[in-house]
């Protein structure tokens, strides 16, 4: 299986490709690509020495342009595209029809891979993307089960990625609206969830609020890890509750799951976060490539480290890591 | 303009449901849109209860629109589209890929729901190269979007034949989980929810700890607390070259909202405020869940 790495920057870049990764996915410093933070992502040069530096050492670099064009902003995605292709990266990730359409029939040779934000969740809308664009692989969003992710692996054309490792996304990728409902911008739109323009921190006699555009997401007692407002992770009344009436900050931790996933013929793995710190990737990525390496070399003694876990326990979202949708008990 | 009833996004018995059909066959609505679009657990009608009921509907001389599911993961939900997608007879709404795959293998003309990420005149001539006929703009999208996007496509000589449809009435269904959160609530595992949906015909209310309301659970679907509302707008979406305007089935009130919609559109436009409950805000260009005042 292919470890698919994140790199926000240049550092981050060359630690993904130092620490084991067997591709890196960047995107450019714009709102073409769902992680528009600023301070992250790459401009042309920075984007051409990150090739230069992951080619060099045998390793394939992904370019993300995976939020949905409107009118006015066609040119920077179609810019984009242009770009990637003259870069010569190893492929395209994208999820607008409209960005797929136009690398097909511009670049037939390069290849696409269909974003998480395309929301393929079956293999009838796989079977759309690889007749219509010729993508040749697809990223599972993060809301099947194994015995899903089985299945639609047993009919997909396309090889399929899945997520590994990093923040969890509940929501169906690509159909979420919940952060523009609050704040105007979305991961479809701005490539933005619960952006932090729009995050307002304040110390208060009830403990410390965190609001996203003045909507009280969360408030925290003190001693409390205090989370990003992410506005899903928010706790809520509902009823007589007051709870995280979505979801608890938490991780996504899959790693137990290697040799399911490599028997229902995963063809990559994908560690998320490219907002995170070089650190951040360094020891997930290092940790990852120790427990494929070691599947690889050993597939039936594959046991999880105890090592491993604290490793990722300490770059997980509120400590805790989960096999998410991959269980039926989390559903 | 014309006016669509969109399908019900709750769950309701099936008494309630064939209740409303029969009050919908008599609104003065152009289209009915049904069908089960939310959790494939939902089964007071099955599939085939939903082709019956909208073939007897469309003797009322509307048409009817069959909705597909919208989140498909499993076998038996690709089973039951396919039962949808070949009904014969009847439109098919898309609300994934899938339904798109399929109606596309068939060469039947369908709609491209609102879950279907169409958010330029590129992606909307793909779509009509699978034969979509007419598409309802995902509600995140406001004015401004779709009067470029409708320009770029007369400018492309797609836009014949091509209808659009707004969502214009009824709280957003602004996400989908493989998490159920009505089930949640209830500190049941989805794959026991007891059908909880059921005691809740217009979803559960989520409200900040300062009382905001948020969002409404419904389920494996998230949806706004405010209540989307258009009715001002009406004759600016016609301005712009919007063909229909859809009213989310919502409580008691779904009706008597048919009725004052008809009237704005026949030209009987007070200046409509909107209620401390509703938001216009997508339209705008803002969060979803402002209220913006127009002064038309």
């Amino acid at each position: 299986m292919e470890l698919v790495c994140p790199a926000g920057s240049l550092s981050a870049l060359k630690v993904a490709v130092d620490s084991g990764a067997d591709a890196v996915y960047i995107g450019f410093k714009d709102d073409t690509n769902a992680r528009h933070f600023a301070g992250l992502n790459f401009a042309d040069k920075k984007a051409q020495d990150g090739l230069a530096y992951a080619r060099q050492k045998g390793v394939k670099v992904f370019v993300a342009i995976n939020t949905y064009s409107q009118a006015a902003g066609w040119s920077r995605w179609q810019r984009a595209v242009d770009t990637a292709n003259d870069l010569g990266v190893n492929a395209l990730i994208c999820a607008d029809m409209a960005v797929m359409d136009y690398a097909a029939e511009r670049y037939p040779e390069l290849p696409l891979h269909l974003s998480v934000q395309g929301s393929a969740t079956n293999y009838e809308t796989l079977k759309f993307y690889k007749n219509n664009f010729g993508i040749r692989r697809a990223v599972l969003p993060r809301v099947l089960s194994l015995k899903q992710v089985e299945a639609v692996a047993q009919y997909s054309p396309v090889e399929l990625e899945v997520f590994a490792f990093g923040s969890l996304c509940i929501m169906a990728e690509g159909r979420c609206y919940l952060s523009s409902y609050l704040t105007d911008e979305s991961p479809n739109t701005c490539g933005a969830c619960s952006p932090a323009k729009d995050v307002r921190w304040e110390q208060t006699d009830a403990g410390l609020e965190a609001r996203l555009n003045d909507v009280l997401i969360d408030r925290f007692e003190e001693g409390e890890n205090a989370g990003y407002p992410t506005l899903c992770k928010g706790r809520f009344k509902v009823g007589d509750k007051t709870f995280h009436a979505i979801e608890e900050p938490t991780s996504l931790n899959t790693v137990e799951l290697i040799p399911q996933l490599h028997a229902a013929g995963i063809k990559a793995v994908k560690i998320e976060g490219r907002q995170r710190s070089p650190a951040y990737v360094e020891n997930v990525v290092r940790t990852w490539r120790r427990a494929i390496d070691l599947y690889n070399t050993n597939p039936e003694h594959f046991r999880v480290k105890k090592q491993w876990k604290e490793d990722l326990a300490k770059v997980s979202e509120g400590a805790q890591t989960t096999l998410g949708a991959y269980t039926r008990a989390w559903q | 303009m014309k006016l669509s009833l969109g399908p019900i996004l709750y769950y309701w018995t099936k008494q309630q449901t064939l209740a409303f059909y029969e009050q919908a066959a008599d609104a003065d609505v152009d289209i009915i849109y049904l069908g089960e679009t939310v959790c494939s657990k939902r089964r007071e009608l099955n599939a085939q209860d939903w082709i019956d009921l909208a073939k007897s509907l469309s003797q009322s001389g509307k048409q009817v629109v069959l909705s597909t599911l919208t989140l498909l993961a499993a076998e038996s939900e690709l089973k039951t589209l396919r039962k949808l997608c070949n009904n014969g007879d009847i439109m098919v709404e898309a609300n994934d890929m899938a339904g798109v795959q399929l109606m596309s293998e068939q060469g039947v003309p369908f709609v491209s729901g609102p879950a279907i990420n169409i958010y330029n005149a590129r992606a909307l001539k793909v779509m009509k190269k699978q034969g979509v006929t007419r598409w309802v703009m995902p509600v995140e999208l406001g004015r401004e979007t779709l009067q470029e996007l409708l320009a770029d496509a007369e400018a492309m000589g797609i836009k014949e034949g091509i209808e659009t449809e707004v969502y214009a009435y009824g709280r957003l269904p602004l996400a989908y989980s493989a998490r159920c959160f009505t089930a949640r609530y209830y500190d049941l595992p989805k794959d026991n929810c007891q059908l909880k949906c059921i005691q809740h015909p217009e979803g559960i209310a989520v409200h900040s700890q300062e009382d905001d309301e948020l969002f409404t659970l419904n389920g494996i679907q998230t949806m706004s607390g405010r209540t989307y509302n258009l009715e001002s707008e009406l004759s600016n979406m016609q301005n712009i070259g919007v063909d229909i305007a859809r009213i989310s089935p919502q409580g008691d009130e779904t009706f008597e909202k048919v009725n004052q919609f008809r009237k704005a559109l026949s030209g009987d436009l007070k200046t409509i405020a909107l209620s401390e409950a509703e938001c216009n805000g997508y339209w705008f260009k803002s969060p979803g869940m402002d209220q913006v005042v127009t002064s038309s």
